[in-house]
């Protein structure tokens, strides 16, 4: 299919006509691209390195962590860690994200310390970081629910009157492939375009939402959704951090100048599971896998750093170490997360104080202190 | 004392007029609720006072409207939802069940999402199909939510204010057959005079049957009880206002003292909410019972082509009814 615009309606600001945005091939070639131009140092270069390997570990001890049974269940990222790492890193103190429950690495960007998440899917809380601290709202399960609130948040930043200057924001919403079938996420495209509002929709699309591929949610590029909602559409390749951070920055400062939404569609690909419980060998051939591993976000900037001399064997060994490291003590950290006290359960379901939350919560005291009356404390 | 004469409709405007003075994060927002004021003309004139920034025509969707509340909500602003009709409110159901009264909880109370729901709800209009349904079972069975609904100018004009004041998001049932009723209400009373959100009201005090009742069928029950009292029998009708959470201290007071109560509203009787008041008081209230707590309220039907509404809708006949039955055991 040949694309002949990805342009949405006029004044969308001079996004690039082109089906995939691609400044890192998979064998590690800087490429230009007219409408990215990315300006990067070797140290950054080696920073987003270090950052792609690190949520690789992270992620890869979650899921070891799950298969021990010390959490329920974990969305792993494996594969998307480009797509993640390169708009997380796009992201300024002003803006805000809000994040399905697979966005770790986003997470990461944000400071949002890995023990949180883990203490999500381990089931010991449903998230409980401050969103307004990290800029980085608390995971949202039902699919696509976000999109709506990050529209929102982004009519506020309108409404604080903010745009085009230094304070300005502006909000990026995370999603899959899945959930462009949603109401909430077209309606949230509605709202977005009618209001201007400073938006980023970034769907990482890896292909599967569980076990449906992406032809059971659309007969066209994701990207070009956008142009029937008015407003512009770009395909960047998922597994190259490069171009994620281009375009992303690029996206985000167009919202932030009051030029409102873009949809960024990071193509790319789940390596894992839907999730721990989920066994991909009954739906996807191995053969897709391998196509795919041939395009792995890491190894390409590990091959650029080689080629272009910025990075060294010892360079790699310190990044494997560091990770190896962190992982070591997330886990330990994980599994001295102590189970939360049954009065939790009332905790924080309302603002302000409730009769019947108090009422329940002393009942339900009072039926636990009656096992420790009779010596059979629980 | 400046108390003017003005329609439960009125009162609610003028509620949101003040809250919007006094505060500039008060955004008001649904379909139609502009330029037109609302199909009740319950925002009439606001959008012409306070902008189209503040008072903003939305897209027609209601998912989209309470999602996009939510997130101004998270930037700081206390969004006022307008959903057109009762049932129409169903598309928004996920965003409100799942997202806004869970939000609080899941950041462990570092994020508050103060967004005031409007439903006009009830029947007795005379309209189409989803136009006269009474849903607040399904919002009071939602840990996370408030719920309350006024029943005259007075309190329409307060609660609303309160509602926006409230730092939990609320739903705010609006009875819309008595849009129109007028009553004095004094707009300019200290809001520290005013009766707490949450608090249930005696109405028509009385000492032989506890009538409760909360939104269209307040004016209802009253009315049945100004008919008992020619037959020499007293009603105590209250005014709950709040289904959640409940004012039970005044309801067990008034029916530990009467032995009797009936439930009236609007939604159907089975699984409504008389079931969760009838279960509380005789929990409470068991050894002073003369009788079991009765309900009046919709059939156990879907509600019925408007023709028919006149049954279906708990009217005096019903309640004293329901009364003269309590004394039947």
């Amino acid at each position: 299919m040949t694309i002949d615009s990805v342009r949405g309606a006029p004044g969308t600001g001079g996004l690039a006509d082109s089906e995939l945005v691609q400044l890192l091939t998979p064998e590690g070639e800087r490429v230009d691209h007219p409408d990215y131009p990315l300006d990067i140092t070797a140290e950054q270069v080696r920073g987003l390195y270090r950052d792609l390997v690190t949520v690789r570990r992270i992620d890869l001890e979650a899921v070891a962590l799950t298969r021990q049974g010390e959490l329920g269940i974990w969305a792993s990222l494996l594969g998307q860690e480009a797509a993640q790492i390169g708009s997380g890193r796009a992201l300024t103190d002003t803006d805000m994200v809000f994040p399905t429950y697979r966005e770790h690495a986003v997470a990461y960007c944000r400071n949002v310390p890995p023990l949180n998440l883990l203490g999500l899917f381990r089931g010991v809380n449903h998230g409980g970081w401050d969103p307004k601290e990290h800029g980085f709202h608390l995971y949202t399960i039902v699919i696509g629910s976000q999109t709506l609130h990050a529209t929102g948040y982004a009519m506020g930043i309108q409404r604080d009157g903010v745009l085009g200057s230094d304070k300005a924001g502006a909000t990026i919403a995370y999603f899959g492939d899945g959930a462009t079938s949603q109401g909430d996420v077209n309606e949230s495209f509605v709202f977005a375009s009618v209001f201007n509002a400073p938006i980023v929709f970034f769907c990482q699309n890896n292909q599967w939402a569980i076990s449906e591929p992406l032809e059971k949610q659309s007969r066209i590029p994701l990207y070009q959704r956008a142009q029937g909602f008015g407003f512009p559409g770009v395909r960047v390749d998922g597994n190259d951090v490069f171009a994620c951070l281009a375009v992303t920055q690029k996206s985000l400062a167009h919202a932030r100048e009051g030029q409102g939404p873009t949809l960024i569609e990071a193509y790319t690909y789940r390596m894992g599971a839907h999730t721990t419980t989920d066994d991909p060998t009954r739906y996807r051939l191995k053969a897709e896998e391998e196509a795919w591993k041939a395009k792995d976000p890491i190894e390409r900037v590990k091959k650029y750093l080689l080629k272009e001399g910025e990075a060294d064997q010892a360079f790699f060994d310190d990044v494997e170490a560091e990770a190896k490291r962190m992982a070591t003590e997330l886990r330990k950290a994980c599994l001295a997360l102590p189970d939360p006290e049954p009065s939790a359960i009332f905790e924080h379901v309302y603002a302000e104080p409730h009769p019947m939350m108090t009422e329940e919560q002393e009942q339900f005291a009072a039926y636990l202190a009656s096992f420790e009356d009779e010596g059979t404390a629980r | 004392m400046s108390a003017e004469t003005i329609s439960l409709a009125k009162g609610i405007n003028e509620g949101l007029r003040k809250a919007m003075e006094n505060d500039p994060k008060v955004v008001v927002m649904g379909e139609d609720v502009g330029k037109l004021g609302g199909v009740f003309r319950v925002t009439d004139g606001l959008q012409k006072d306070f902008g189209e920034e503040r008072v903003i025509d939305t897209p027609l969707a209601e998912s989209g409207i309470v999602g996009t509340a939510i997130g101004l909500a998270l930037r700081g602003y206390r969004p006022v939802v307008e959903i057109q009709f009762d049932g129409f409110v169903f598309p928004a159901a996920d965003q409100i069940i799942t997202q806004l009264s869970k939000m609080h909880l899941r950041s462990l109370g570092t994020t508050q999402v103060p967004v005031v729901i409007r439903i006009p709800c009830g029947g007795g209009i005379g309209a189409v199909e989803h136009h006269s349904e009474s849903p607040e079972v399904y919002f009071t069975h939602t840990a996370g939510l408030r719920v309350v609904s006024c029943s005259n100018p007075g309190d329409a004009f307060t609660m609303i204010q309160q509602a926006i004041s409230s730092p939990d998001p609320v739903i705010f049932f609006e009875p819309k057959r008595r849009y129109w009723e007028k009553a004095s209400v004094d707009v300019e009373s200290a809001a520290s005079s005013w009766t707490p959100l949450h608090d249930a009201q005696v109405v028509t005090p009385g000492e032989h049957v506890t009538v409760l009742a909360w939104g269209p069928s307040v004016k209802t029950c009253v009315e049945a009880a100004a008919a008992a009292a020619e037959d020499g029998r007293s009603l105590e009708v209250i005014d709950l206002r709040s289904l959640n959470p409940l004012d039970i201290d005044t309801i067990t007071a008034s029916v530990n003292r009467t032995g009797r109560c009936v439930v009236v509203h609007e939604a159907p009787v089975f699984s409504g909410f008389g079931a969760e008041l009838a279960a509380r008081i005789t929990e409470r209230c068991f050894y002073r019972l003369e009788s079991p707590v009765l309900r009046v309220g919709g059939m156990s039907t879907p509600y019925p082509p408007s023709r028919l509404e006149d049954h279906y809708l708990p009217d005096l006949d019903r309640v004293l009814d329901a009364v003269d039955r309590t004394f039947s055991w």
